[in-house]
């Protein structure tokens, strides 16, 4: 089953002011800034073949990548966001969503749902960056708080793939409830012994970071991933330093202990299995 | 005389100078001023109400980050006895923008955790201007889970700008600490208050907030961003954009009252807590009695069932087609 459909994308595409084609054919790698052919790209799963940075990708994609063809079952697409603070900067809030709706076909910045890996049930939550830059508000908090809630009732682990800049500003002090709710949930998961693995890839910072992404009973990163709670531009401002060479990234963060492993994106699917393979307490 | 003041408060003070003025000039003279004091007194509490009343965003998050707002060290000291600090998280270091231990209200043992600013510069700068790293958090929940273990109920008193942006904070796992005490508090076996006295800066806020009360006093703040944080990704401009982004967060007591996020608003004495912080102090020492009597031999899992269920109906979303 196709996931990620190409004539719905490039319809998509084809809203947008008339794209350029160089853009088209070659794209610049966020980490080594190599011009490389799309195509090259696309078949390698969206990772730069001469520095092996991950590609930020739609949650679709990561969905198709990772689970059985045909096992996916989404959750509560139906939800959707509101403006609870009537928020307004140069954009409304709602046309702010309106926009963010159009680009991806998400009506928030979460796919939730039940699937397999190599047989294995699983609840997956999939964070869609280019909503918004993957922020939390109160859509994404419910929808993975049902998600968990489900995992319990139906006693099966949870996996959550993070990419998200924190908690959403324009839903203001909701956003930032959110963590508590997602994380009181996972206290209950906890409890119920069942496995909670997260992946955070490119980026995962802020209050996404300090709730969801940072309670995994296993935490993977791909590689190169930018992780931390404040962002990089914040400590720099704060410090007035310069910072240590490849800090926050995936690397420095395993090397400070606070993450398990690094695992490239062919190698996912199988290393998800194994763990949840592993981790099951039998009754 | 006020050593410190806010530019909304100028009119105030020029006419508490005028009254000072008259009173000293006249002292030991013969002069009749009193009628013409009483007048400008009558004046001042007048115009006192009336800024007060209307206060904006911008202007209630100034009198939350007052320098001469009382801190949580004002608190423990006024409403507690027999306070035994506690230092130290047992695995690096000890933080000074969180003070943690014991102390008896009205003679019982509660465990208390508080940001700390500090009220002069140089306490400030020893406190990291109450923005704590990991280790603070790390200590605090320490103590959480020794007052679960003890059966001693929780009060925690948020005051900070946010977690520290650092290279060591973040080296050392800020993100991992402020989750694991959401975590741990969803599912802490003991009453936990929660009191916002001044600024609720995010997550480094809101890691020592998930009480089964949350209250506020009235010119508190509890925000996710700053409004310079938020103006500067608005605008590119914190300074600019920062009154208006106050009122765009809707981040006063009130508004969080209105927005099902917190339980009581604790009305201030007029012209905020700094003005009378020992009037704060009573008026805090009541709520925190009556709330604690509330909460005090209730059964444990009931509480925690309605803590759990306090955060997750927080949020407002459309369902569109419920199934």
């Amino acid at each position: 089953m196709a996931w990620f459909k190409k004539g719905e994308e490039e319809e998509r595409r084809g809203r947008h002011d008339d794209p350029k084609p160089f853009e088209e054919l070659w794209v610049k790698c966020k980490s080594c800034n190599e011009m490389i052919y799309r195509k090259v790209i696309e078949r390698n799963l969206q990772v730069c073949p001469k520095c092996n940075y991950h590609f930020q990708i739609p949650a679709r994609s990561r969905i198709e990548f990772v689970v059985d063809p045909g096992s996916f079952l989404e959750y509560d697409a139906d939800l959707a966001p509101t403006d609870p603070l009537e928020f307004k900067d140069s954009k409304k809030y709602p046309h702010r969503l309106k926009e963010s709706q159009e680009v991806t076909g998400h009506k928030d910045a979460v796919i939730c749902g039940e699937a397999k890996i190599e047989g294995q049930p699983v609840m997956i939550g999939v964070f869609e960056f280019h909503f918004m830059g993957g922020s939390m508000g109160s859509v994404v908090g419910e929808k993975i708080t049902r998600l968990i809630e489900r995992a319990i009732e139906k006693r099966v682990g949870v996996l959550i793939f993070c990419a998200s800049g924190g908690a959403r500003m324009q839903e203001g002090i909701l956003s930032l409830m959110q963590m508590a709710k997602t994380s009181a949930a996972l206290a209950r998961l906890k409890e119920a012994r069942l496995p909670y693995i997260t992946v955070l890839t490119d980026p995962t910072t802020g209050g996404v970071s300090a709730s969801i992404a940072m309670l995994g009973d296993i935490i993977i990163a791909e590689p190169k991933a930018m992780i931390g709670f404040a962002g990089p531009r914040v400590i720099k401002d704060t410090i007035r330093a310069e910072l240590p060479e490849g800090f926050q990234r995936a690397e420095y963060l395993l090397q400070h202990g606070m993450i398990d492993l690094i695992v490239e994106r062919k190698d996912l699917r199988h290393t998800l299995a194994s763990l949840l393979t592993m981790l099951k307490v039998d009754h | 005389m006020v050593k410190h003041y806010l530019d909304f408060e100028k009119p105030l003070v020029e006419l508490e100078n005028e009254i000072e003025h008259l009173k000293r000039f006249s002292r030991g003279k013969t002069l009749h001023v009193e009628d013409q004091i009483k007048h400008l007194e009558e004046k001042l509490l007048r115009l006192r109400k009336e800024i007060f009343s209307n206060l904006s965003g911008w202007q209630i998050t100034q009198i939350a980050r007052h320098i001469d707002r009382p801190k949580a060290s004002f608190y423990i000291n006024e409403l507690f006895t027999d306070f035994i600090e506690l230092h130290g998280d047992r695995h690096y270091g000890d933080d000074p923008a969180i003070i943690g231990g014991m102390a008896k209200l009205d003679g019982k043992p509660v465990f208390l955790i508080g940001h700390q600013k500090g009220t002069d510069f140089k306490e400030m700068a020893h406190r990291n201007f109450g923005m704590p790293h990991p280790e603070g958090y790390r200590k605090a929940l320490r103590l959480m889970r020794m007052a679960e273990t003890f059966q001693k109920p929780i009060l925690t008193m948020i005051d900070t700008p946010g977690a520290f942006p650092g290279v060591g904070a973040e080296e050392r796992g800020q993100a991992e600490a402020i989750a694991q005490n959401l975590r741990a508090m969803a599912l802490l076996r003991t009453p936990i208050i929660t009191l916002v006295i001044g600024e609720g800066g995010s997550g480094g806020a809101l890691a020592i907030g998930m009480g089964d009360r949350i209250l506020m006093l009235e010119y508190s703040i509890y925000s996710v961003i700053s409004p310079e944080g938020c103006a500067a990704i608005l605008w590119k401009d914190g300074e600019k954009g920062k009154a208006i982004a106050a009122d765009y967060l809707k981040l006063t007591a009130r508004d969080l009252f209105r927005l099902g996020v917190i339980d009581e608003v604790l009305e201030e004495p007029l012209g905020g807590a700094h003005r009378n912080p020992k009037e704060m102090a009573n008026r805090l020492k009541e709520a925190l009695l009556r709330h604690l009597k509330n909460l005090e031999g209730a059964d444990l899992d009931g509480l925690l069932n309605q803590r759990y269920e306090k955060f997750r109906k927080m949020g407002a979303f459309i369902e569109e087609h419920r199934k």
